[in-house]
This record gives C-alpha cells, structure tokens and sequence, in this order.
C-alpha cells in the first residue's frame, strides 16, 4: 500500500490495530507518496514532514486503542484552518509568513484523538472561488484529470483524498466549498449544519454561512469524522448545545420509505445533460431501494446566488479588514505613512478574486446601499428559509446534483466571474438556510469524470443525510471506482 | 451666552469604561496600568480564526447604567460591527449595539448652581468595545498598546435638550453621580474612565433649524469642556454675525489659550458600514433578568438622599452634600454604622472633613481618615470625654491615621468633669460676677452664656460643658 | 447596460477598504462589480415587503461568557508574531491625523 485509493479509515485502523506497519512507517509512507504525487497534483500548501512524523512516533509510543479510531490516521488540513506552530496561509500571500500561536477547535479535537497532520491543503485564497485557481500557491489540479480544476474552494483537501495521499481530510463550506470539490474528485464532501461543528480558528470568510466539514473515500469514514469534530464548544458562541449523537450508529438501516424531494429546480435550465441523467438514475435507484421519490419546488433557488454574493462578500469585506500589516502576517513597510503601509499591504496582499469581493461587499455595506444590497438579500435569505421549511414538513431528505456541470478545464472560467458563481448555484441555498448537504459520487460523465449527487438534509439531521448517502454507496459501489491519474 | 439673539444646542456622547473583571469580547482581565500588552490575547488583537464571546457581566452592567438613567431596556438586542481600520482597533470593526441599544428614552433631572432645574432626556445608551492605546513616539512611529482594546465601554448620547455650557457641565455632573452609585465604574476623567464628547451648534432665535455642528473632542476635565463650549458658542455666534458659515469640524480645547483648536475637517458623512454582527447569538432581556439586576443594584442616589433626610433627619442640604460622591456616603454610612450619631457624623464630614479634604487636595479615599476612627471620635466627644476643641487636636491625629482613644490616652487629653475641680472655679466666677446673677434672676439667661465663657476660658476650655451648666445652674439658683 | 456602480463609488469604496487600483485597474473593477450587480438586481423580482432579515441561522439565545477573567498569557507570542514592535508595544508608521479616534 502506498496510497489510500483501495483503504478506508475502518481498513487502516485495523491494520493498526494488528500492527501490520506502525503508525510512523505508514505517515512516511504517506508523506513519500504525497510528496511525489504532488508535484503533479499541488494538493498541499506545506506538507509537515516533520511535524507529522513526531506524532506518529508519539502515536507508535502510546499504542493505539480499539475503539480510537482515528488514531494515527493520516490527514490533509485545509489551510484556511489555524494550526498552533505551522504555517497557515489561507492560500494568501498577506498570510504567507503567519504561524498561529493556537490551534482551532476541530484541530485540538483531532489531535486529542491522536490524529496525523500530515500537512495543510491548497484553496482558493481564502476560500473565494469554486475552482483552487485563485491561491497564491498555484492551482492544484483535479485527481481524475490534471487539465481540469478540482473544484473549490476546498480544492485541496478533496485531491489530497480522491488521490490517496490522506485518508480524509478537513474543509471549508462557505457556499458550496466542500460539496463541489468533492463532486468534481467523486468523493464524499459533508457541510453540517451551521452550528455542528465549531468554528473557532476557522479564518473566516462569511461568518453567517461558513461551516468545516469532512471529505473522505466513503460515507462511514465521512460520519467517522465527523463525530470526532461535531459538538458544542465554549469558543464559538453561535455552535449548538445539542447532543451529538454517533453517526454510524444507524447508517446501515437503508432507506426504506424515506421521504425524498427533487426540487425540478435543481434539474432545470442550465444543468449539464450527463448531470440530469446521473441524477435521474439516482433517483432511480432511491425508488429501487424502498425510497418514496417525489418531485418539488423551490421556488427562490435561483435568487440564492445573488443574495449569497451579497451577504457573503459583506461578512467577508468587514472579516478580512484585520490583515491591515499591523499585527500579523505580510506587511509592506516601503512606504512611510500609516495610509501607505495599508494600502500597499492590502493591495499587494490580496489576489484579484478577493479584492473584488471586498470591493462588492464593501459597496453593498456603504451608505445609501445598505437596504437595497444587504438588508434586501437578508429578507430574501428568509424566503429561501421558509422554502426550505416548507419542504421539510413532508420530506425527509432533499436530493439533487451538486454542481451543474462535472469538473471543467483549468483556466476556462476566470474570464467572467459570473460565471464561476453560477457553479455554486445548487449549494448555496443549502449554505443560506444553513441546513447540512453532503455530495458523493453518483457517476461518470463521458469524459469519466465524476458527477456528485448531493443530499440535503433537515437541520441537525445529519443522521438521516449519512443514512441515504450509504444506502446509495452500497448500492452503487462507486467509490471502488479510483482515478487513472494523469492523462 | 454672550449674543442674546443665538440658541445654543449641546450634544453629549459620554463612554463609560465599565469594571467588569473581563473584557467585553474576551476573558483577558480589565486591568489598568499593567505592562504594555499583558492583558491581551489572541482574540483581542482580532487574529485569524477568532470568535468573540460576549461577556454576561458587561451586559449586566449596561443594564444597570439604563435602570439608574431612568431608561427603558431593550429586550431584543443583537450587537452590531461598526467598521473602520485604525491601529487601535484590531478586528477593524468595534462591537456596538448601533440598531438596539440596551437603554432608550431615559432622562434626569440637572440642577444649576441658581438653583433651577431642569430635565434632559437621554436618547440611548449603548454597550460596546474600547479602543487600545496609540502612543505617537516622536520618531516616525506610533506604538500601540491593546491593554485597553476590548474593555467594556457604555456610550450615554443625549437628547439635544442642553442649551448652555453651564448645563452641560451640571448634565455631566450628575451622570457621573448617578453612574457612580451603580458602582460600574470609577468615572475618572483623569484616568480614562470617563470621556466625554461634545457637539455644539448655534442658531438665529426664531429659526427651527438646527445650525451646523461642530464636535470637540479628547476634552479631560469638565470644566475645560465648560470653557470650550463657552467659547465655542462666542466664536460661532461671531462667526455668523460676520456673515460667515461655520464648517463641519472637530475641535479640541487649549489650556493654554483657553480656547478651541481645529483638529480636522469633515469632509462629508463617515461611512461606517454598520450591519449586524454575524458572530455573537441575539440577546434576549427577560423580565426576570431586569428584576434580578434590578436587585443586585446598589442603594440609588435618591433613595439614599431621603433615607438621610427621613431617618437620619438630616436637611436636604446636607444629605445632597454627604450624596455628591459614592465615596463620601459610604464613608458616612460606615461612620453611622460604627455607632457614631448620625447627626454629628453628618457635621463632622460635612465641616472638618470637608474643610481638611479642600485645604490639602486630597480625595477622601486618599486620606488616612477610616470611618470607625471617625466613629469612636465622635462618641468621645458624646459621652463627654473630650471637648469639641479638643476634638480639633484629635482629628489632627486622625488625619495621620492614629486610632483616637489611642491618642487621646497617651496624651492626657481627657475633658473635665470632676466636679469637686469644677465647683470651686465656678463658685469663684460667680462671685466676682454680681452683675450676672442679679440678670439671672432677673430671668435674663443671656447671663448664663457670659457665666460658661468666663468659665471655659479659665479652664483652657477643657471642662465638660453639660457638667459646668449644671453647676453653675444649681450655683445660681442658691444664691 | 448601465452601470449600476459609478466610478466615483468605486474609488470611494476602495479607499475604505484600503485598495489601490490604477485607473485601468479600476475600470475593469467597475464593469465586473456592475456586471455582477446585475445579477444581484434579480433580488428586486422578490417581494420582500414585511418579511423579516435574517442575519444569523443560529438558534442561540444568550449565550453568554461569565464575567471571569483568565489571562491566557499569550502576549510574548503576540509580539513576537507583529511585523514589527518595542518594549512590547507594536510598532506602526506614524499616526498623522492627530488622535484616538475612540468612537
């Protein structure tokens, strides 16, 4: 075994377990995979070579528990997520010096389990942009097909995985960050609900809707991981004092008259046809598993777009006014005033995508736009809500294509960036009404490249999401399917 | 005001830095004066991936500002991001409560020194974050200390029902009263605790429009600011009586000069790009809280007054007097409460303490004077053991912190009451003093009052007054 | 198409978030930001009278940090962390404009 392509979290714990290998010969192991694969692929912003093998050597000392699953498994960090004592860039260059003095809460829960890092992953800077095209650290390129992008923002952390260089790996969702990258790289991608998982040194883009999820191989590994990072915590306010309950508990009971809507907005206009087929014979399948299929509407998801740009470049222009130079990070000190040494930082700091954003929330804030910008996408948020609402009363589960299109060529989007938004279309709604969504893999496209299928769930329900999402893998097996690497 | 034919309008913004233990945002420690930085952590400089965690107690004090304004509190509140990069203020926003302040409509009742009164409402009051602490080094560079970043903060914004500097100045008295009796803060002007703001506008008698504000800004003393607003009203009233317009601007006052000095222009409106604050959950202000801070208040200003006033009998002049500041009136409380009478305790504080306080500069709590040696003074002087003037020496002693019983045994300072010494001295005055018990029978008692002069001054004015009347009474009567 | 953003608005916006662009830069700013406003302007398709914002999808209520202080004693880190600093002060081109703003 050198990468993780044929393994899950259950197979490698095991043969842990066995001491088939140690944990230190199986992080080496990685490490020297990750290394050579990444030239190609860029998946890893900085790979920790050291520092992951520290604590596998700390692992291999203390012995690894039966019931510790994660225990000396390796792992890709998105690197929009601090890490006390490593390089943290959010793909920036105005963070391209920043070493966190902390850890964020899902990474001292891991480390608690003995998890190895074995490095940070590639995103869009920032998290801004549906394609890792955007990071200061160039672009990291699709596991299936090195000329097509891997989605994004969490571009990385969904290469690193469908490659096999980690098992699973931690990202971002802001609007669709971590369902789109795990669609274009056929793996498992989950946003929880918003307020499941703390966002307590998570670098934040739109406070209101971003939520760190996990990509994993298969569906068990994702609510694997998802148990160990889930839960209330005294350092984000806005987390949720609910129980967690074990996500693997009832992931196998099938879906046996679960309720399932399509919205027919979902498989609109504008939707690839190879998407509307993979999908359709999904539904299929949910039908031949025992599932009830019925169709529905949502009638404001095409509006989700503009309020989400609105809303989320807002939180962003107010969040990103503290890389100023003064504290932390890239400071450009040629300059001798204050007035200098801001703009100089902040202009050079930042790429194109986030300057724009800022410039776009910054307006839509500004006096005498406030009502027509922000407050207005605000209310429509709450009409996407009570959509969403309106749903659930009826439907256990909704169910759709994660992106319109499978993933599409390096390059081929950065003209207009409307058109890049676009591709968010089906994953913001579930981002506004801060519902949890996860993707996994329903198919090929001609190309042979993956299309997700994504499963939206009710608010704090993740169980009923991760219980569709296996039913659909046994059945379909896809995730055997592992990609021919380079074209 | 110097030009009958102007209307004065003064607003005030008044923060009030709150003694919580921990900041606003973060449990770093509210401290002042420690070393630059000590008091800070990753969430007050606003690092990457930090979330505030709003502090309950920052929210209780807020409340009781409101109770103790006469105020309304909000029961729904959600805190607010008002954005602008500057170097004290890390996150580049400050957490406010712009759309729903915890207090609105409140209002209190100023006094001026003719005796007037008058009401100014107080249109909100806001719980928000300070600021930390530029210093401007002199070589090229500030320096910037975030001890202070994060400190809870409420903002007082008044109606704009002031008309004149002197009632600004009474406005800002009896705020810093009123709040200093909830015990929130130390509402210190030299320390920073207490800031005040001002904008000031004038206007023809007779228009109904409001003239062009000017701010004045980083004011430290009340009484500067009374100045400056004075001047400010003379230099504008001048201003458009020479057919100028007054330009929106800031302004800061000189000591010197005693005058104000433009600090910058405004060019248009601030755009602060307010909206609410995603990171911190809604606020919801039950019935139940507002009774629970309602009871953890301290004795109010006013029901302090009328229990001097209705149990301790005192005059409302004095019990104003003994309630200006929550230093004197605990004091007071604690010298009654040590068993002294509450009367004299009132005229001692009042008289000598006051006297002595105002000849040396000093603050009551800066002084050695305890409330318990006050006490047991003026229980020697009630039970006769020492005379009022030798009081005077005593309270010397009190003032250099040594116990009164102490100093008045080892220096032999006890008052006269023998009567087997007294009987003799005041025979003898009696009989060199004819004149007077002719009076005396005459039913003059003015004659009385010459008789215990005589008699004090022979004793050095160490005999025990009740003891001599007495005496010298039953003297009289038997001749 | 009109544009919905002004170049004037463009420079006033980037001057408060601190941006500089070259006017070249500043015109392809204008026309993606006005583009991308288009868009948003579908939001007017959207009855929203009397409905409510929503800011936050948190359910939480009060949720609230007692009043204890616990210094986490993180202020060499802090300093060591700063672009640059004195005497444990950080250290920032000259303030010009005269003062704390403390709003």
């Amino acid at each position: 075994m050198s990468d993780f392509v044929n393994e899950t979290i259950e197979s490698v714990h095991k043969a842990l377990v066995q001491k088939e290998f140690s944990v230190t010969e199986l992080t080496q192991r990685a490490l020297d995979f990750t290394e050579k694969r990444d030239q190609d692929l860029n998946a890893f912003i900085t790979l920790d070579k050291d520092g992951a093998i520290k604590q596998a050597e700390e692992i291999d000392n203390k012995g690894i528990d039966d019931d510790n699953i994660l225990a000396g498994i390796p792992m890709g960090m998105k690197d929009n997520i601090v890490t006390k004592g490593l390089l943290t860039t959010s793909a920036s260059k105005i963070l391209s010096n920043f070493t966190p003095i902390y850890d964020a809460t899902v990474v001292e829960k891991l480390k608690a389990q003995g998890v190895v890092i074995l490095g940070k992953t590639n995103l869009d800077e920032f998290a801004m942009g549906g394609s890792t095209e955007t990071s200061y650290y160039g672009v990291t390129k699709n596991a299936w097909d090195n000329t097509k992008v891997p989605g994004g923002s969490s571009g990385g952390s969904a290469a690193s995985v469908a490659s096999g260089e980690v098992l699973y790996s931690l990202g971002s969702d802001t609007g669709g960050s971590i369902r789109q990258p795990a669609a274009y790289n056929g793996i498992v991608g989950l946003k929880p609900t918003y307020g499941r998982v703390s966002r307590w040194g998570l670098i934040a883009f739109g406070s209101s809707l971003d939520q760190i999820g996990p990509l994993t191989r298969t569906v068990k590994d994702n609510a694997l991981v998802l148990n160990a990072i889930a839960g209330v915590d005294n350092k984000d306010t806005t987390s949720a004092n609910l129980e967690v309950p074990d996500y693997t508990k009832n992931i196998e009971n099938g879906v046996a008259n679960l309720r399932i809507a399509v919205p027919k907005e979902f498989l609109a206009e504008g939707i690839d046809p190879e998407v509307k087929n993979t999908i359709n014979l999904a539904i299929e399948q949910f039908k031949s598993l025992g599932a009830i299929v019925e169709e529905v509407s949502i009638p404001h998801t095409k509006y989700g777009i503009a309020a989400y740009y609105i809303l989320g470049s807002s939180e962003a222009s107010s969040n990103l006014q503290r890389f100023d130079g003064v504290r932390y990070g890239f400071s450009d000190r040629t300059g001798k005033t204050l007035e200098e040494m801001y703009q100089n930082t902040r202009t050079e700091g930042f790429g194109e995508e986030v300057k724009r954003r800022i410039m776009l929330g910054t307006f839509a804030l500004s006096a005498g736009f406030y009502d027509a910008y922000f407050k207005k996408a605000a209310q429509v948020r709450t009409i996407l809500i009570n959509d969403f609402n309106k749903i659930f009363e009826n439907f256990d589960i909704i169910i759709g294509p994660t992106a319109p299109t499978p993933a599409f060529a390096l390059g081929s989007e950065n003209a207009d960036p409307k058109t890049m938004y676009m591709n968010d279309v089906l994953t913001i709604p579930v981002n506004l009404a801060g519902l949890p969504g996860l993707s996994i893999n329903a198919g090929f496209s001609s190309e042979h490249l993956p299309i997700g299928l994504q499963i939206i769930g009710k608010a704090f329900d993740e169980a009923t999401v991760y219980k569709a999402a296996f039913a659909f893998e046994r059945a379909t097996q896809l995730f055997k399917q592992i990609p021919g690497g380079q074209k | 005001m110097a030009y009958a034919n102007f209307i004065t309008t003064i607003g005030l913004e008044v923060h009030v830095e709150m003694k919580t233990n921990s900041k606003l945002l973060s449990p770093s420690p509210v401290n002042f004066g420690d070393a630059a930085n000590n008091n800070t952590n990753v969430i007050d400089w606003g690092y990457p991936g930090v979330l505030p965690q709003a502090n309950k107690g920052a929210l209780e004090y807020g409340m009781m500002a409101a109770l103790a304004l006469n105020m309304e509190i909000t029961r729904d509140i959600r805190w607010d991001r008002k954005n602008y990069i500057y170097p004290d203020n890390p996150k580049s926003y400050q957490t406010t409560q712009q759309a729903t302040p915890i207090g609105q409509n409140g209002k209190v009742e100023i006094t001026l020194e003719d005796g007037t009164t008058k009401t100014i409402r107080i249109k909100e009051i806001h719980v928000e974050e300070d600021a930390g602490k530029n210093t401007h080094g002199g070589d090229g560079y500030s320096y910037v200390d975030l001890n202070r970043q994060g400190t809870p903060l409420i903002e007082i914004v008044s109606e704009p029902d002031i008309t004149s500097p002197d009632e600004a100045y009474a406005y800002l008295e009896k705020l810093r009263q009123l709040i200093q009796f909830t015990g929130i803060s130390d509402v210190k002007m030299q320390e920073g605790s207490l800031r005040a703001d001002a904008n000031i506008s004038i206007r023809p008698a007779g228009s109904d429009q409001f003239g062009t504000k000017v701010e004045l800004k980083n004011i430290n003393s009340f009484s500067y600011l009374r100045t400056a607003l004075a001047f400010e009203e003379d230099r504008q009233a001048r201003e458009l009586i020479a057919g100028n317009t007054i330009q929106q601007e800031t302004r800061r006052y000189d000591e010197a000069t005693k005058s104000t000095i433009l600090m910058r222009v405004k060019e248009g409106a601030d755009d602060y790009r307010y909206f609410p604050e995603p990171d911190l959950p809604v606020v919801h202000i039950s019935e139940e809280w507002i009774n629970e801070v309602k009871n953890k208040l301290p004795e109010s200003v006013s029901d302090r007054l009328n229990r001097y006033i209705n149990d301790f009998d005192l005059s409302p002049t004095d019990a104003g007097v003994l309630t200006q500041t929550l230093i004197m009136s605990d004091f007071y409380d604690k010298t009654v409460g040590f068993g002294a009478d509450p009367k004299r305790s009132a005229n001692y504080l009042i008289g000598d303490v006051n006297a002595f306080l105002n000849e040396n500069g000093l603050e009551l709590q800066d002084t050695k004077i305890t409330p318990e040696h006050l006490s047991t003074l003026i229980k020697l002087i009630d039970d006769g053991t020492i005379s009022t003037k030798q009081a005077k020496q005593v309270f010397t002693a009190l003032t250099q912190g040594q116990e009164p019983k102490d100093y008045v045994e080892k220096n032999g300072l006890v008052q006269e009451s023998r009567v087997e010494i007294l009987q003799p001295i005041i025979a003898e005055i009696v009989d060199n003093n004819e004149q007077s018990v002719i009076d005396f029978k005459a039913g003059k008692d003015r004659a009385v009052g010459f008789l215990i002069g005589q008699i004090m001054k022979q004793t050095h004015g160490n005999a025990n007054p009740n003891v001599v009347n007495q005496i010298l009474i039953d003297e009289l009567n038997e001749r | 198409m009109s544009e919905v953003l002004s170049k004037d608005e463009a420079k006033h916006v980037a001057s408060l978030a601190k941006l500089n662009f070259t006017e070249e830069q500043l015109d392809k700013m204008v026309s993606q930001l006005s583009n991308i406003l288009d868009l948003v302007d579908t939001l007017n398709e959207v009855d929203t009278n009397g409905v409510e914002a929503t800011y936050s999808v948190s359910n939480n209520v009060n949720v609230l940090r007692e009043d204890m202080a616990d210094n986490w004693q993180q202020k060499d880190q802090l300093i060591n962390n700063a672009p640059e600093s004195k005497d444990g002060l950080i250290k920032v081109p000259a303030i010009l404009d005269g003062g704390d703003i403390n709003e």
